[in-house]
């Protein structure tokens, strides 16, 4: 027998909650307790409000380009919640709704996308980090901080989130290639919404799932229904036992969709159609999670109107008190710059002139706005 | 963006059209006479550009000419290089330089030595483009300019046009060129307008021009800055000084001898560059004004850089951070023992 089979596999993928309201009592039966069901419900609505408030906001030239979580909430909501608080949550720009069961504060996220560092000064319990801009450098990053714990000797895992154009990068391939083969317990989750800006999925991967990428390194993956947040949480369970267990890394896809623009700078219409985006409206992990409850007889359409309203109330005094923090000044950009400044730096914080270079400073003018 | 409108009394052309209609200009003149020529990078085909500057061109080229690619800048610089090396003449576009650092070593490490080590055999007539430096509020990852960086690497050439007509000129320059040329746009001035001509032109590298002129100080820029130093000059010209500005057009090439011309004129000079200063092109030039011009300087030459720190996201601090007309006037006055 000349040719064998040197591989046989099959990706699985999990659905809980469907979109008609159909929910499987084999694997959703005790997943979520009911109590915890309501404050996940309650986050989702708050992060979904702070979509729509940040882009009125961005309309009217009160803050900078934001990119919406809309239609995505479930994914980081789900593994956050799965995960200890303790294990690191390494994110890229999607993942507000995650980090808001972290604790983060609205004020922080909201505080960064109108301009200001300060907001992602993540209060260190919460075991998060900043926003990644440059498309994929936070998976490096997510591995190696579960290697350093790794080699403290800590339990930790650590869970890092991307867009399916992030697995063009290199990054996330000698982030897998390395999390596997060095055993570091990390889950790669993918959020496969689709689309990187205005390319389509199949300019970023030609495989039928995103998932199979994990087993190229050897690693176990799962797809699941990222619209379901019962789906997400139940992958992630498997996904941290595994992790947990074996110190070894996950690859997870959580299949969902951005029903809102790129960022603020796109407009979406311009490339896809609306009756792609009215099929996944429907699908809305909120939507879903409400009817379920409300059939459920642990929530109302009253309630529902009361916590919009809340929600709303809140995030708009979450921009109030934002738009009231002084801007930062000079000298921050210095001191946070370096643990220990330069000596030949102070007189460009003191003076903020570059011009200086070389110049007595006893000459220039006296430092306004240093601090 | 900015509202300066650029007239060159030299010029005929009197039809005004944005930057980006003039580099888009420049690269299908180029296709339509080169069929080696071709485009690549994320969102240039079906999108028009993340910033529209390839609009309409899918339609006319098609998408073996004019290319989607995955978001993978190591992978499609590294690619380009290969297909420069089989003869064809990539133009590879970065949504930003800032995301040309993901893609530092085929970028830097292998287009810019592939001809000398290779003996002579392959050379790497590419053309890497894209916007340089901050766009405002983009945050500091998001807001490199790199040419303080990529400016010290041997074997490329650097092009940083400050006004429509040159974004032109200088771009079929680097498509014809046959060594790989760094071509430096600014998301800023992409809708500025000026007046362009209609058919095709060179600029040649390594010619520095006057954009205007005056005997008391010289200020030498290049890219979106030199706009700041024209208006500095005019604002300066109120108080009796009178400053000549020159734009270098190109850093790699660095027209030196029309800087020393000028200097050897007005006694005076003060740099604009917006990279970080140490070990800068604004450092480059000071070092080298030294050098022609020690006898004829009365003043150390001063230099207007951004702040030696990561571009603030805030927007107070950015505007505090970056060159402007009024740091600038502040330099020359200083320059000028006014102040
Ligand atoms: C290295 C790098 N290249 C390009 C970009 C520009 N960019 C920002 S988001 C994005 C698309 C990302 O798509 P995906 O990973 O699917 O995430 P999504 O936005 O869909 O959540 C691109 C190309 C960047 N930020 N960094
Ligand atoms: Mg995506």
């Amino acid at each position: 027998m000349p040719i064998t089979n040197a591989l046989t596999t099959t990706i699985e993928r999990v659905s809980i909650l469907d979109e008609h309201g159909n929910f499987d009592e084999k694997l959703g039966k005790g997943l979520i307790p009911d109590a915890d069901l309501l404050k996940l419900y309650e986050t989702m609505v708050t992060c979904r409000m702070m979509d729509e408030v940040a882009f009125k906001l961005q309309r009217s030239g009160r803050m900078g380009t934001y990119p919406q979580n809309m239609g995505q909430e479930a994914n980081s909501l789900g593994a956050a919640y799965a995960l200890n608080n303790d294990d690191w949550l390494v994110t890229c720009y999607r993942e507000n709704c995650g980090l808001m069961w972290r604790g983060v504060p609205i004020d922080s996220i909201l505080l960064h996308w109108m301009g200001d560092e300060r907001g992602n000064a993540m209060p260190r319990p919460h075991h998060a980090t900043p926003i990644a801009v440059p498309i994929g450098t936070q998976m490096l990053h997510a591995t190696g901080l579960a290697w350093a714990a790794k080699y403290r000797g800590e339990k930790r895992i650590s869970c890092t989130f991307f867009g399916d154009g992030a697995t063009s990068e290199g990054d996330f391939h000698e982030a897998c290639n390395f999390a596997a083969n060095l055993d570091i317990p990390v889950i790669f989750f993918c959020q496969n919404n689709f689309w990187a800006i205005s390319v389509p999925g199949r300019i970023q991967c030609s495989a039928p799932t995103v998932a199979q990428r994990g087993i190229a390194y050897g690693m176990p993956c799962l797809q699941v229904d990222g619209n379901d947040l019962f789906a997400v949480v139940y992958g992630m369970r498997k996904a941290i036992e595994h992790a947990r267990t074996t110190g070894k890394p996950y690859f997870i896809e959580g299949v969902t969709y951005r029903l809102g623009d790129h960022t603020t700078a796109d407009d979406a219409r311009r490339y896809r159609d609306q009756a792609e985006v009215d099929a996944w409206k429907a699908r809305d992990p909120i939507t879903r999670l409400r009817t379920y409850m409300t059939k459920k007889g642990i929530w109302s359409d009253a309630k529902d109107a009361a916590l919009r309203e809340a929600a709303e109330a809140s995030c708009m005094a979450t921009i109030e008190r934002c738009e009231q923090v002084e801007p930062p000044v000079r000298g921050d950009v210095f001191n946070y710059t370096f643990a220990d400044l330069p000596a030949d730096l102070v007189t460009q914080r003191e003076t903020g002139h570059t011009h200086s270079l070389g110049q007595d400073p006893s000459q220039l003018p006296s430092a306004s706005n240093a601090r | 963006m900015s509202t300066v409108t650029l007239i060159d009394p030299t010029m005929t052309a009197t039809r005004e059209i944005e930057f980006r209609d003039a580099l888009r200009e420049a690269m299908s003149q180029e296709m339509r006479r080169d069929p080696r020529v071709f485009l690549l990078g994320e969102e240039v085909a079906q999108y028009n550009g993340a910033y529209k500057v390839s609009k309409g061109m899918l339609d006319e080229f098609g998408p073996r000419r004019i290319i989607d690619t995955p978001i993978s800048e190591s992978g499609f610089a590294g690619m380009a290089i290969g297909a420069a090396m089989m003869g064809l003449r990539p133009i590879v576009e970065f949504m930003s330089w800032s995301f040309s650092l993901v893609a530092a070593d085929p970028i830097l490490n292998n287009a810019p030595k592939m001809l000398y080590m290779s003996g002579g055999q392959f050379g790497c007539p590419i053309v890497f483009r894209g916007n340089d430096g901050a766009g405002g509020q983009l945050g500091s990852t998001h807001s490199w300019c790199v040419e303080g960086l990529y400016s010290n690497v041997p074997g490329l050439k650097m092009a940083i046009p400050s006004c429509p007509e040159d974004a032109k000129g200088l771009m079929t320059t680097a498509i014809r060129d046959d060594d790989p040329v760094f071509f430096l746009e600014s998301e800023r001035m992409l809708g500025m307008k000026g007046h362009v001509p209609e058919g095709d032109y060179l600029i040649p590298f390594g010619q520095a021009k006057v954009r205007r002129e005056g005997t008391d100080c010289t200020l030498v820029s290049f890219g979106r800055p030199v706009n700041f130093c024209l208006d500095a000059a005019a604002e300066l010209a109120k108080e009796g000084i009178s400053c000549e500005v020159l734009d270098m057009r190109t850093i790699r090439p660095l027209d030196i001898d029309s800087i020393v011309r000028s200097v050897r004129k007005t006694n005076y000079c003060v740099v604009v560059d917006q990279s970080w200063s140490f070990g800068s092109p604004g450092s480059e030039v000071a070092s080298q004004v030294h050098q022609h011009c020690f006898d004829d300087l009365d003043n150390f030459v001063h230099r207007v850089h951004s702040a030696d720190v990561p571009t603030p996201y805030a927007f107070n601090l950015e505007q505090e951070y970056l060159p402007n007309a009024r740091r600038i006037c502040e330099a020359v006055r200083s320059c000028l023992y006014r102040a």
